[in-house]
């Protein structure tokens, strides 16, 4: 069988969970190789194995980690011409996107970003993907050269298949030009302690009707394990960081329970959480029209209603 | 400082979107307008020639109707603009979307910057922009929150999930711009009397040298085989808050397992 490439998201050999997700659905399509970029890879090996990775094509240079994308989009072609895989599967962020944009340049390829399902069919890997805010599910397929692929979290549940992860070092030259835009500073935001919020199983946001104060959107996220998301307009006052948006021009969200409170619900916003399983909404307005997306909501205060919320749902675990 | 900003016309997001029978969007039954994420590129441009000198070309890519984006960005305060247009290009993907831009952009003499919006409201694939800089050769600066420019050189800022980083690039380069850069200008009267003064031309796939193969639906490197409509969503129960609506929010969560 080929192989599937599939590209690591790791920090510093930590494995993410959508690695294990995307070593799932290359199985289905073949043989999968990891391809681990960075250094302690050591680290990585046995969750890579345990997910099915036969191969990790190891790319150790430090030229492909302080620039942006393109010698990342550089090595990965390598890599492919080397290995002639059947697909290659990206996790679904901005700098992964962009690096499947060069790659498809310079393998000849199609590319599909942001699947939210990959099907295999008589050797067809079919691509479901949301269209126009998800109002829509698209199926489509690449018809020329090797497809590229980037998954979004949550679209498996990752099953494990022990392999041997055998690591294949990969001797890359980066370009002059591909180390065009160089990153000349890092500034490590402080960690919330909270989940990733594409990755998290629970979202509680907040919006316009926090007037700012995201102290009770918080506290119930705590109670719940839950990350925290913000609509546009929450993000556009200044009262949360645009890495927490969710909508159109943030992040797409699929959790099983999104929590929106003081959220009207505009089409921005609902283009980023309406995948969401079981959808909860707290707003003043019973005419806001996220309440025709929810499962339960309640038409009240936030200030009173999430509070009395973290509150029950404290005391029924202390219970 | 040259400048070309890439633009695109969209439908309106506001607007009942969907698909012709072709399964390629539909742009002919909804109201169509300039992708409100470009409006952050036109408005950078713009500041950056007002702070010195040179001019800011507009480009878009798309039938008639797309020569609004083109307006938009003028009266907004763009120097002139080119409208890629051929009954070829329907049904074109990310793909030769990038190489009919590439192509534009080396006809309108290499510029010192090209600017673009994070991505379409429309297609929100969000690679279009690295893809032409790699078919350029050029490095791009992207998803800035905000950008300098010195001399032969930019510098943008990040502001990504874990970090803020500080990208720089000598120029030409291209860079794509957030919706957090700038608060984007309204045309002023006067904006939108001089822009029918401004010019703008239209090219086809002759005019690029771009083959009809390598463009249009049938060319098209990922085709759409179906879509659907997703079901309506049921609503549920929604209470008013007497005084209990927390608690019976928290009865809701721990029904479903959540707690």
């Amino acid at each position: 069988m080929a192989e599937v490439l599939v590209l690591v998201d790791h920090t510093d050999g930590q494995v993410k969970k959508t690695t294990a997700e995307l070593l799932t659905i290359a199985r289905e399509i073949g043989t999968p190789s990891a391809v681990f970029v960075g250094s302690n890879v050591d680290a990585a090996r046995p969750r890579l194995a345990q997910f099915g990775a036969e191969k990790v094509y190891v790319v150790d240079n430090p030229d492909v980690t302080g620039y942006l994308v393109a010698p990342l989009a550089e090595a990965l072609a390598t890599i492919a011409e080397q290995a002639q895989p059947a697909a290659i599967l990206l996790p679904t962020t901005a700098h992964y996107k962009e690096a499947a944009g060069r790659l498809a340049i310079k393998l000849n390829s199609g590319v599909i970003t942001d699947a939210t399902g990959v099907e295999v069919a008589d050797g067809a890997v079919n691509v479901l993907k949301q269209a126009f805010a998800a109002s829509y599910t698209t199926r489509s397929k690449v018809t020329q050269g090797t497809p590229i692929i980037t998954v979004k979290p949550n679209v498996t549940a990752p099953t494990a298949a022990q392999a041997s992860a055998t690591p294949v070092p990969v001797e890359v030259t980066v370009s002059d030009a591909a180390k065009g835009a160089k990153i000349t500073e890092t500034k490590p935001k402080e960690k919330s302690g909270r989940p990733e919020l594409t990755e998290a199983a629970i979202v509680v946001s907040g919006g316009r009707g926090t007037s700012g104060d995201f102290s009770p959107v918080e506290a119930l996220a705590d109670t719940l394990g839950a990350a925290v998301g913000a609509s546009r307009a929450a993000v556009d006052a200044g009262w949360y960081p645009h890495s927490n948006q969710v909508g159109q021009t943030g992040k797409q969200v699929s959790p099983q329970l999104y929590v929106a409170a003081g959220i009207s619900g505009a089409i921005q916003h609902r283009a980023g959480m309406q995948t969401s399983k079981t959808i909860v909404a707290i707003n003043k307005d019973e005419e806001a029209p996220i309440f025709e997306l929810v499962d339960f909501g309640v038409v009240g205060d936030l200030f009173q209603v999430l509070p009395q919320a973290t509150e029950a749902i404290k005391s029924a675990k202390n219970g | 400082m040259n400048i070309v900003v890439c633009v695109k016309y969209v439908p309106d997001a506001q607007s009942d979107r969907t698909f012709s029978d072709d399964k390629t969007t539909d742009r002919a039954g909804v109201d169509g307008l300039l992708s409100e994420l470009d409006e952050y590129a036109v408005e950078e441009a713009l500041k950056l020639v007002e702070a010195g000198e040179g001019e800011v070309t507009v480009v878009t890519i798309g039938p008639d109707e797309a020569a609004e984006a083109v307006k938009k960005a003028l009266q907004m305060g763009a120097d002139k603009g080119v409208h890629i247009s051929d009954d070829a290009i329907h049904g074109s993907d990310a793909v030769a979307t990038s190489l009919l831009l590439a192509e534009a952009i080396k006809k309108i003499g290499q510029p010192d910057l090209i600017l673009t919006g994070m991505g379409s409201t429309d297609g929100l694939m969000n690679i279009v922009p690295t893809m032409v800089a790699e078919r350029l050769g050029l490095p791009a600066v992207t998803l800035v929150s905000s950008l300098e420019v010195n001399g032969s050189t930019v510098t943008g800022r990040r502001d990504g999930d874990t970090a803020s980083e500080t990208i720089e690039a000598s120029l030409p380069a291209l860079v794509s711009v957030t919706d957090q850069t700038n608060e984007p200008r309204y045309p002023s009267f006067k904006g939108i009397m001089a822009a029918k003064k401004k010019p703008v031309e239209t090219w086809s796939l002759g005019d690029l040298g771009v083959d009809a193969g390598q463009v249009g639906l049938n060319n098209a490197w990922v085709q759409v085989e179906s879509f659907e409509a997703r079901p309506p969503r049921e609503q549920g129960q929604v209470v008013t808050d007497e005084g209990d609506g927390g608690t019976k929010l928290a009865e809701f969560l721990s029904t479903h397992k959540f707690v």
